[in-house]
């Protein structure tokens, strides 16, 4: 199985009718994901890529039935429209836009105190379990149904790790997108504790690059609860030049936040530090291997 | 995009935040001007460059007259001001601010920023304000009291007086204190700032606020709610890496001699470690967006092509589902007939498009070292910059 997508996740895309919902929604479809609809103010009651499209969450949660919705509405907006899901009681929302200001992440965050949804994202790629649900904007082909968990704040990675583990025979159970940005919904510690509650998942693959804390965050917990399945680290950034954005928002380098603690409280944690970006894949199938004997 | 000193004080000065009477200057016969008109004997004259440190690398003078503040501006201008933020190469000074020299009978600290740990708006208050904060704080000889704010929407008073009253400012002062932070609040939430930082703020005899500096950091990503501050130019950035964030780049020169080219911004950072690792020196960081098109793929080749600095150019690229690899090696292709130039290329190709992508290199022509993993082509490009 996968964690935070399974068989009944049914999908509806917030922005359906731009172009980048238009062609990914497409795209997931043709992967084999259940999208039930779409919305866009003003466009209520019309039909696009064969779906109903309406005006509000609510009302498609009321008719459709979905569990779940991805965004792809434009920077200025975005936030307005997590709140909207989150009102709406959506139990998964996936936010793919970038570039949100963060100002408008911080209302965002203070809409999610006490909610029940679970937010992926901003600025992520989205959510893959192989051969079961794609829910974002990644290639597939090189990814392979398995047991490990990959938790990645860069969209990049994720594929280059993807395909190095099914290279090295290891199949994926979920590919989780955090996003990149300094403020976002789900953290890298909560997405690990939802790997370790997961009995298919057999090991996971951590993301990290440099700015903020989670992988510190993670780092205790994981030396907390000492799991018995391999954790791989990879976190990237240890030469990025001093106080400069480096592509993502939330990595900059400011004194804080900087990959060698990070690198260290992993380590420290008992996490496998994956020597270089090239070797995750082997890595993890040594720890594995290791495990096994 | 940082503001320079001028443009935040003015920023500040909207909001009812006292800052010094002053203007900026082009040239010294504009500094004398300004500084007749202000009718102070005591004056400054700041050098304005977006980094910090210029009062200790001389960027700040403090002179009497009309006469001297002149000659401190002419002596300024067009000078390269090398401060600890800088690196050695320094800034050019392209404007000084001159303005009345304020004097103060205490000078604190105040900012208001985004946390990155907790996410959350923090101000951060100290008893000292001083221009080598960060130095004396990392030394534990000044230290600061912090108040969350949470998404920074309110400000709740009784909270600003206890800060006010934990840097040590007596009942009266704190009131004035709690004011001066509701405006900074105000400020920061309405140009959706990232930081807003005054140092030092001057306590004056007459127990009033002054920012006597003021430095303000403005979201990227909010700008387009901004387009006055949007407009503002920014004179201190590098004008390549402006002009490569329109092409949907995000370029950060270095100086090394091995260009790099690679899409996603991880796998951008993953690849200047592996040159590094490689005992290679990278000469940028470049993270090519999913929005950029082959056109945009091939201004950036162009810019490490017309790098003489550039020996070697390392292809690292996994194809996503918006951004096939073959849109890179177009991107090559179009640079290396605009430019007639060439350079030794190595290339890792995976994901989407790869292969084609190997059919596109031989279409233009392009003579590139094809490499199995990224490891491999780290190497190879390192090996050939030094060759």
């Amino acid at each position: 199985m996968a964690i935070l997508v399974d068989h009944n996740t049914r999908v509806i895309c917030q922005g359906m009718t731009g172009w980048a919902g238009t062609h990914y929604s497409a795209a997931m479809m043709e992967y084999g994901t259940n999208v039930v609809g779409g919305v866009r103010l003003g466009k209520g009651g019309s039909h696009h890529l064969n779906l109903p499209v309406f005006d509000t969450v609510a009302e498609a949660i009321t008719v459709t039935g979905a569990n779940a919705s991805m965004i792809f509405v434009p920077p200025p907006t975005a936030a307005d429209a997590m709140i909207e899901a989150i009102e709406a009681e959506m139990p998964l929302v996936v936010a793919l836009t970038e570039r949100v200001p963060v100002q408008d992440m911080l209302r965002v965050r203070d809409c999610l105190k006490g909610s029940r949804t679970v937010l992926v994202g901003p600025n992520s790629q989205g959510i893959l379990a192989p051969g079961l649900c794609k829910i974002g904007v990644m290639a597939t082909g090189s990814e392979r149904k398995g047991e490990i968990g990959v938790i990645s704040r860069s969209a990049s990675l994720t594929s280059e790790v993807t395909a190095q583990l099914s290279r090295a025979g290891l199949g994926q159970s979920t590919t989780v997108g955090i996003g990149g940005d300094a403020i976002h919904g789900l953290s890298m510690r909560d997405c690990f504790e939802l790997f370790l509650r997961d009995p298919d998942t057999g090991g996971v693959v951590v993301i990290g690059e440099i700015g903020g804390a989670e992988e510190q965050e993670l780092a205790e917990f994981v030396a907390e609860t000492r799991p018995d399945i391999p954790v791989v680290a990879l976190v990237v950034g240890r030469h990025a030049p001093a106080e400069r954005r480096m592509g993502h928002a939330g990595a900059f380098q400011k004194g804080v936040g900087d990959a060698q603690s990070k690198i260290d409280a992993l380590a420290a944690a008992g996490a496998i530090i994956a020597s270089s970006p090239h070797l995750v894949g082997e890595t993890m199938r040594q720890a594995l291997q290791l495990k096994a004997a | 995009m940082k503001l320079q000193e001028f443009q935040a004080k003015a920023q500040l000065a909207g909001y009812g935040i006292a800052v010094p009477k002053g203007q900026v200057a082009l040239t010294s016969e504009d500094a004398l001007a300004t500084a007749r008109s202000l009718g102070s004997s005591h004056l400054a004259v700041k050098a304005q460059i977006q980094a910090g440190g210029r009062g200790l690398a001389g960027g700040v003078r403090l002179v009497a007259g009309a006469e001297e503040a002149a000659q401190a501006a002419g002596a300024l201008l067009g000078s390269r001001l090398a401060t600890a933020q800088t690196g050695p190469q320094g800034r050019q000074v392209r404007q000084v601010l001159v303005e009345e020299a304020i004097q103060s009978s205490r000078n604190l600290y105040l900012s208001l920023s985004i946390d990155a740990v907790t996410g959350e708006v923090v101000v951060l208050a100290g008893a000292e304000g001083s221009d080598n904060i960060e130095d004396r704080l990392l030394r534990g000889e000044a230290r600061l009291e912090s108040l969350p704010l949470g998404a920074g929407r309110e400000l709740d008073r009784k909270q600003a007086l206890e800060l006010a009253m934990r840097i040590g400012l007596g009942a009266e002062l704190a009131h004035r204190f709690a004011d001066l932070l509701e405006r900074l609040r105000r400020a920061f939430t309405e140009l959706d700032a990232t930081l807003i930082e005054i140092n030092p703020l001057a306590v004056t005899a007459r127990d009033e606020f002054v920012a006597l500096d003021a430095k303000i950091i403005l979201d990227d990503n909010a700008l387009f709610r901004h387009p006055d501050l949007a407009a503002l130019a920014d004179e201190d950035g590098d004008e390549i890496e402006i002009v490569a964030q329109r092409r949907n780049l995000n370029y950060v020169r270095m100086d090394g001699n091995v260009g790099l080219v690679v899409n996603g911004a991880g796998l951008g950072l993953a690849t200047l470690d592996m040159v590094r690792a490689a005992n290679g020196r990278p000469a940028n960081f470049m993270d090519i967006r999913t929005t950029a098109t082959s056109l945009d793929v091939a201004f950036g080749f162009t810019l490490l092509l017309n790098n003489p600095a550039v020996r070697s150019i390392l292809v690292n690229v996994h194809g996503g589902g918006m951004q096939p690899c073959d849109i890179i090696a177009d991107g090559l292709g179009v640079a290396m007939r605009r430019t007639g130039r060439s350079c030794p290329t190595v290339v890792r190709l995976d994901g989407n498009n790869a292969e084609y992508a190997r059919f596109r290199f031989d279409n233009f022509g392009c003579k590139v070292i094809d490499c199995p993993d990224m490891w491999t082509a780290a190497t190879r490009a390192v090996a050939a910059a030094n060759a």
